[in-house]
């Protein structure tokens, strides 16, 4: 069995969906899922299963699909993940699940994400119940933010009786799912509504344009407003910039920006009122999945795109499918390339970036191997947009505002590893907020801890 | 899903509307010199607005718009009884004198220089100060006698006003600067100038009293689309920083802004604007900006 190939996954044809914003990943057929799973050894100590932050029992539900049995499946999956239709699209398995399987030794390992995904997906389709719930318990939980670590502490605490209100500061429920990842990437009507509906239908209550900090405290959530506990969600959400001249420069954008106005705000439908400019070339400064992302929607607003990025292309933070994918799409990769300047014209437009050509040195605190500029090599890309892609940092809003609050010096909230508990009582945190910029699925693993030790510390 | 009524509208000038609006969340926390940002509809924008007054009791939170763009002629359309589906905030810090020692600010000599709309975000903190018992100045400059706004309701808070418009038709003819000009020369010793209005305005203001070294505080309305720092678009170079006028103003010193810069980060999307107004007049879109206005 071992060594049938991995089922290809069917996509939309790059030169096709590069005008587009549909889904590029299709998914799997019943018949492809089933043809995959058959690929699992069901390992009796599956190596997979440690490495997915979630702690999904990916060789129970594979077994499963193997047998034809989606619904047993998703109900596996649901008893540790609340977002599967969302982890098996964003996940990096290559680095997780995928990347322990034993298959990966000699070939190729099992599709464990593309498989979630399929079950996720059919198990929508066909409106399978996976909700448990015990009865409520009449205690009262407050959730800041309505991203992946807020979402999955949500539906956790939600299914174990409590009563929990998310309060998101946009419009919208997702968080970095509806405003940060693209729709090609993560549909949001087919599969991020309809994962906030699931969780609704729980009892959960959202409520959105309240920005914690500024339009109520924790201190009033927890003292006038009845909450328990609160578990702070509020992610990464303050981007950077280079601090080089000329970045404040007309048509220099954080792809926080960009992709706000893209994602959350619609701008790529005539039918939304929100305007976005792209020009016609466009270097995208970074080389992580946001950057990918941004140079990806780009492409598709029909720009021709460059993603500029120091180290070279091994270095690159993104995921390697989403490389792929755009390079698929005709993104031009500068590799070992670093801004030095945004050249302006005399009424203050982007009409360049100068940049230096950068060679690897020695390895740096980070392993990888640190980019040294080679002299005398400046040269200028002409673009008419910029879009920064450099990272982002935690929000301050809540740290400033609530008292007690221990933060580092990034920013980033002080927390438990295993508990999520803060230096406050009652306050727990987890996800960006904490870590700093990291993935969706760290956030749910985070979020779902807080959740078991907030049961604990109110049932103890 | 929660909706934020609107329970009175009135035409305060040609252009320049003032709505109350049901928002208990945002009525109970916002202060003097923050800002709102108010969505209309599922497709529409984040349009940042101006806090001109809140009342706790009633929950409502009144803001004040100028007709400028798509967004604000469709927002002008709204009528008493039709809801905003979003209404965010309070958003931004609130103006530094509420934390300062009420007795130190009696000492002071204060003066508000309200330029156009500029009067609404203006009017909240001549209310909150003389509500303490410190006494303003105010300069109203507008365009014409039909213009002015809020000057009644700024005088029956006990504030000494003067007004000036550019055709005389109230008050002086002339500029703000003008007025403060004489004033100061007339021997008004102000230690504090908070000037909120135009860009060129607040920059011509603020070159004024740099000569006079009166410390100067403005108030940006920037683009921008979140309001709470994640977005970058409101980036505004103060000093030798960069800041972000949603979280970290909209208030700052007068005197380190760069005001050249701001005023043409404001441009960013006038392209955009004018087509979807183009379109719009064809019936075929309901396009407006995502530039702030106050």
């Amino acid at each position: 069995m071992a060594n049938i190939a991995r089922i290809p996954v069917r996509e939309q044809n790059p030169k096709k969906r590069v005008t587009n914003f549909e889904e590029v990943c299709l998914g799997y057929s019943l018949e492809e899922a089933v043809a995959e799973a058959a690929r699992c050894l069901n390992c009796k100590n599956a190596k997979c299963v440690g490495q997915c932050p979630v702690a999904i029992d990916i060789p129970a539900f594979i077994n499963q699909v193997k047998q034809g049995e989606i619904a047993e499946a998703a109900k596996i999956i649901a008893e540790s993940s609340a977002l599967p239709a969302v982890c098996g699209r964003v996940c990096p398995q290559e680095t997780q699940c995928e990347g322990k399987c034993i298959l990966g030794i000699k070939g190729e390992p099992v599709a464990i994400g593309k498989l979630e995904r399929f079950v996720a997906d059919w198990a929508r389709e066909n409106q399978v119940d996976t909700v448990t719930t015990q009865p409520k318990n009449g205690k009262k939980v407050a959730v800041i933010g309505s991203g992946p670590a807020g979402l999955s502490c949500a539906g956790d605490l939600a299914r174990k009786g409590y009563e929990v209100t998310i309060f998101e500061a946009l419009h919208e429920a997702g968080g970095v799912l509806v405003y940060g990842i693209p729709e090609f990437r993560l549909p949001k009507e087919t599969v991020v509504k309809s994962e906030i509906e699931n969780l609704k239908k729980l009892g959960v209550t959202i409520e959105t344009n309240v920005v914690v900090g500024k339009t109520v405290t924790i201190d009033e959530l927890l003292n006038e407003e009845g909450f328990d506990a609160v578990f702070i969600g509020s992610g990464a959400g303050l981007p950077k910039f280079m601090g080089i001249p000329g970045e404040n420069a007309n048509g220099v954008f954080s792809a926080n920006e960009f992709l706000t106005r893209n994602n959350l705000m619609k701008a790529f439908r005539e039918d939304y009122s929100t305007p976005i400019k792209v020009g016609q070339k466009v270097a995208v400064v970074g080389g992580g999945n946001v950057a990918m992302d941004a140079a990806r929607t780009a492409a598709r607003l029909g720009a021709e795109t460059h993603i500029v990025y120091r180290r070279s292309e091994a270095e690159l933070p993104a995921r390697v499918e989403e490389v792929h994918h755009a390079h698929e799409e005709g993104i031009i990769f500068d590799t070992l390339t670093n801004p030095t300047e945004v050249i302006v014209d005399d009424k203050g437009w982007v009409t360049g970036l100068k940049c230096v050509k950068m060679e690897l040195g020695e390895p740096d605190a980070s392993g990888r191997r640190k980019p040294v500029e080679v002299p005398g090599s400046e040269f200028v890309i002409a673009v008419d947009t910029v879009i920064m892609s450099l990272g982002t940092s935690p929000n301050p809003l809540i740290s400033s505002t609530t008292e007690g609050l221990e933060i580092n010096k990034w920013q980033c909230i002080v927390a438990d590893e295993e508990t999520g508990l803060t230096s406050r009582e009652r306050v727990y945190a987890g996800g960006d907020a904490v870590t700093g910029a990291a993935t969706v699925i760290l956030a749910m693993g985070a979020g779902k801890r807080a959740a078991k030790a907030i049961d604990e510390m109110m049932s103890a | 899903m929660q909706m934020y009524k609107i329970v009175e509208k009135i035409n305060l000038a040609p252009q320049i509307y003032l709505m109350d609006v049901e928002a208990p969340r945002v009525a109970k926390s916002a202060k003097p010199g923050q800002f709102v940002i108010v969505k209309m509809n599922e497709k529409g924008e984040r349009i940042p607005l101006t806090i001109c007054d809140y009342n706790e009791e009633k929950g409502t939170v009144t803001i004040v718009f100028q007709v400028l763009g798509q967004s604000t002629i469709d927002m002008a359309g709204y009528e008493v009884g039709d809801y905003f589906t979003d209404f965010a905030g309070p958003l931004g810090e609130p103006s530094e004198f509420i934390y300062e020692d009420i007795e130190e600010l009696k000492q002071q000599r204060l003066v508000f220089i309200a330029g156009g709309v500029g009067a609404a975000p203006v009017y909240p903190q001549v209310k909150w100060l003389q509500q303490q018992g410190v006494q303003v100045d105010v300069i109203i400059g507008a365009r014409s006698k039909d213009f002015v706004i809020l000057e009644e309701e700024m005088k029956a808070l006990g504030a000494q006003v003067y007004v000036t418009t550019d055709d005389g038709s109230s008050g002086r003819k002339g500029l703000v600067t003008d007025v403060l000009k004489s004033l100061v020369d007339g021997g008004a010793n102000y230690d504090h100038v908070i000037a909120i209005g135009p860009m060129v305005m607040m920059k011509f203001v603020s070159k004024l009293t740099a000569g006079y070294d009166i410390k100067t505080t403005i108030s940006l309305n920037p683009i921008m689309v979140d309001g709470t720092g994640m977005c970058g678009a409101c980036r505004v170079s103060v000093g030798n920083e960069i800041k972000f006028a949603c979280v970290d103003g909209p208030e700052f010193d007068g005197h380190l802004v760069d005001f050249d810069e701001a005023i043409r980060r404001q441009t960013m999307y006038k392209t955009e604007e004018g087509r979807q107004m183009l379109a719009a007049e064809k019936g075929s879109h309901t396009g407006g900006c995502c530039g702030g206005k106050h």
